[in-house]
């Protein structure tokens, strides 16, 4: 069951990180961000089972972390949309030396 | 102040002389008081602004050359300093005082006696106690220091008192005082210190102070160029001072004069490091005492005030070099062949410096070659291991030239008085503006006649006797010494020694030569004044006129202190006996353990040939030269051939010009200025610094692409390349 779950856990966080990768509106890169902090989590729970509650504990840290996380994240989102009118990644590129 | 250290167990730390710290204190008060009422004094606009006044009176003089000018400017009367009724009273009571303890002193230690053998050492505190290095602050007291302290305040004391006649009306009057103060303190610590590192701190302390009172009317530049002269080409001399010190100090751990006296037995004889050391001591010594090839100097310090030249440029820092090697008796005497540069370089310097006096118009340059000359004389008689002669020399040298000096400066402030007077523009220095000045300062022209008979070597002025003792020196050593026994640069030492032996007698017929032309174009023959003038012309006030007449006294009787054997008596050579327990050790190594002996029948023939040679000096000068035919100097026609040459001093300032002056400058501007400064290290250093950082920066930057894409795979490939490195440890 381990293997399977952090099989399944690997998947996803690959998926996640290949979604960073290639994918350019800034709500998809959110989600993919999400995705892979919810294939760790996957692991952290699987992996609780062999090493005791402390992976469970992490977790929830992880997604309060998260949650603060999305809360600013989606602001900053609106925030530039309303100003640019776009999420798309490569038209905001000011910040560069 | 604890005195106590090493002061305990001498039969002189009972006496005064535990109070020796004092002489150094008192001139060094004296310049803090001046210093305070000059600067307090500088503070107020209008007559005690240094740039008001001089300036006036080299514009007409057609000699490129500085001069002493001495009054104020011409039109608007002198100001006088507020505070210079106060200074008159400091500046030379400070130094009665000293020379009053040190007289003192100087009884207490006649009155030890035998005990004066080993030295009087008062350690006043630590000075730079690092590891092996250990020199505390100690003075030394012995016979050579107590001859010196004694000469330095005592002359010291009547130039100081000349000053006030001759200064008062300065607006620098104050500073002047204070530079002087200042100076005696320097020489006195000079002489005084027990270890060559004080001796240095004088030895600097006193360039100094001969910087600033050359460059004293600095608002001229050729003054402020001659201060500066002064100070690099002396540089040159400490270089050899400080690199002896160092190989002292590499070689036997110690400093002070007792442990390097004690050591220096323990030199190879004659070996070749303490010929490295003695030579490098004595390049120090011929930058201080302006000896070949570093002369040059001294003449241009004439442009300071003329009681300084006296002072310092006669009677005590030029002769500092002379007591340097005085005081390190012991280790010379371990050097013949050094022993031998030292006498070739002083004999052929007072030649060289005596040629060039033959032909000088202005008074005061005249003194300064003959100066030059003179410390050439001592330097022959040190270098030969005759110490006590060099150091008898000194004294009477320093009797006679600082009357000749204060003299000259009587008779420039008498020309410069009736200048004044008629509103005339002339060089009140040349000579050829003089003439006949005897029937308007008698007192002044017959002083200066008996130190020109002393410096002329004319029984029983003082010159006389300390001369004759050199060349007499000099003879003896010709036979069975250590210096005829070496050889230099492939010379018998015997040779050598006869050379130095013919040098010297020609620079003593040079002496009497010049010296009598310059007294018969100032004080005989016709006046060339200018008929306006004449009326004007004076006597100086007594406090000038008072010290010319101790010192004549002192010229014209110093030399009774160490008469010859020969013609002395019972009070034969007293300065040799004072001096016994100091030098005696490294003179009887030059003689080889002997007393240096000469047949009373060679003395007289040594006596006679030194009488005649003076004697005729002066009749060859009084015969030929006719002050009657010479013109003021506006109107003289120019030199030609030998005599152009010699007005011109050889070209030796050219000589150093074209190959030392201009090549280092040369090299300054283009290697060391733009190659060194602007191009490597402004250049490279430090834009290039900037440039390296800018680039850098430039080069990060271009990371910043400002695509979180890009972010992302670098963030990514960081990711996996620390997961691989992790795993394929």
């Amino acid at each position: 069951m381990l293997a399977e779950s952090l099989a399944l856990s690997a998947v996803l966080f690959t998926i996640g990180v290949v979604g960073v990768l290639t994918r350019r509106n800034a709500i998809i890169l959110f989600m993919c961000v999400e995705l892979m902090l919810n294939a760790v989590n996957l692991s952290f729970v699987a992996l609780s089972k062999l090493y005791g509650a402390t992976g469970q504990v992490f977790v929830i840290f992880v997604m309060t972390v998260a949650a603060a996380e999305a809360a600013v994240g989606l602001a900053i989102i609106i925030a530039i949309f309303r100003h640019r009118q776009t999420v798309h990644l490569d038209d905001i590129n000011l910040l560069k030396g | 102040m604890h005195t106590d250290l090493s002061a305990s167990g001498h039969p002189l730390g009972d006496t005064v002389a535990a109070f020796a710290w004092l002489i150094l204190l008192l001139p060094l008060l004296g310049f803090v008081a001046n210093g305070l009422l000059s600067l307090t004094a500088a503070a107020q606009p209008g007559p005690a602004d240094p740039s008001a006044g001089h300036g006036h009176g080299d514009a007409h003089h057609g000699d490129a050359h500085a001069h002493d000018a001495h009054d104020t400017g011409h039109d608007h009367h002198p100001a006088r300093h507020p505070a210079a009724k106060w200074v008159s009273l400091i500046g030379p009571g400070v130094l009665a005082a000293a020379f009053g303890l040190a007289l003192a002193t100087f009884l207490a230690m006649r009155g030890a006696g035998d005990a004066m053998h080993a030295p009087f050492v008062l350690t006043l505190f630590d000075w730079i106690p690092t590891g092996a290095l250990q020199i505390p602050v100690a003075l030394q007291l012995d016979p050579l220091s107590m001859v010196m302290v004694l000469i330095i305040t005592g002359i010291g004391t009547l130039i100081h008192l000349f000053s006030v006649g001759y200064m008062q009306d300065d607006p620098g009057y104050p500073r002047y005082f204070a530079y002087l103060n200042l100076f005696v303190f320097f020489m006195l610590l000079l002489v005084l210190g027990a270890s060559y590192p004080l001796m240095f701190i004088g030895w600097e302390g006193v360039g100094l102070c001969s910087y600033l009172l050359i460059g004293f009317w600095f608002t001229e530049e050729a003054n402020a160029n001659a201060g500066k002269k002064a100070f690099i080409v002396n540089r040159i001399g400490d270089f050899g001072f400080l690199v002896a010190m160092f190989l002292l100090f590499a070689n036997l751990g110690t400093l002070s004069y007792t442990g390097v006296a004690a050591g220096a037995a323990g030199f190879e004889m004659g070996g070749a490091l303490v010929t490295t050391i003695c030579l490098f001591l004595f390049l120090g010594a011929t930058g201080k005492s302006a000896q070949m090839p570093l002369y040059v100097w001294l003449p241009d310090a004439m442009a300071g005030p003329t009681p300084v030249s006296a002072l310092i440029h006669a009677a005590t820092m030029v002769t500092a070099g002379v007591y340097m090697i005085a005081r390190s008796a012991t280790l010379f005497s371990m050097a013949p062949a050094a022993q031998l540069t030292v006498a070739v370089v002083g004999a052929l310097t007072a030649v060289f410096a005596a040629t060039i006096g033959l032909k000088q118009w202005d008074i005061k340059k005249v003194l300064a070659y003959s100066t030059v000359s003179q410390l050439g004389y001592m330097f022959v008689g040190v270098g030969v291991g005759a110490y006590t002669a060099g150091v008898f020399h000194l004294m009477t040298h320093a009797f006679f030239k600082a009357l000749l000096f204060l003299g000259s400066g009587s008779v420039i402030y008498a020309m410069h008085q009736a200048y004044h007077a008629t509103h005339a523009h002339a060089d009140a220095q040349d000579m050829r503006n003089m003439g006949g000045l005897r029937r308007f300062m008698p007192i002044t022209s017959t002083l200066m006649w008996i130190a020109t008979l002393a410096i002329g070597g004319i029984p029983p002025f003082s010159g006389f006797f300390s001369k004759d003792e050199i060349l007499a020196a000099v003879f003896a050593r010709t036979h069975h010494s250590t210096l005829a026994e070496a050889t230099w640069l492939g010379l018998p030492g015997s040779v050598v020694l006869y050379a130095v032996y013919a040098l010297g007698l020609a620079a003593a017929l040079m002496t009497a030569v010049y010296m009598t032309r310059m007294m018969l174009y100032t004080f005989h023959g016709p006046n060339r004044t200018g008929t306006a003038e004449q009326g004007h012309l004076r006597e100086a006030p007594w406090i000038m006129t008072g010290p010319l007449v101790v010192l004549g006294v002192l010229s014209a009787v110093g030399g009774f202190l160490n008469l010859p054997a020969l013609v002395g008596g019972g009070m034969s050579e007293i300065l040799h006996h004072w001096l016994e327990p100091v030098v005696g050790e490294g003179t009887l190594r030059v003689t080889l353990g002997e007393a240096a002996h000469l047949s009373h029948a060679t003395e007289y023939a040594l006596i006679g040939t030194a009488v005649a040679i003076a004697v005729g000096g002066i009749a060859l000068a009084w015969t030929r030269l006719k002050p009657a035919e010479l013109v003021p100097a506006a109107e003289s026609p120019a030199e030609q051939g030998i005599e152009r040459t010699l007005l011109n001093k050889w070209y030796v300032d050219e000589a150093y010009d074209r190959t030392v002056v201009q090549p280092t400058l040369g090299v300054s501007r283009t290697v060391l200025w733009k190659g060194l400064d602007a191009g490597i290290i402004d250049g490279l250093f430090v834009n290039g610094a900037g440039f390296l950082a800018r680039g850098l920066g430039w080069l990060g930057s271009q990371l910043q692409t400002g695509r979180i894409g890009t972010y992302a795979w670098v963030l990514v490939l960081g990711a996996v390349s620390v997961l691989a490195g992790f795993s394929f440890r």
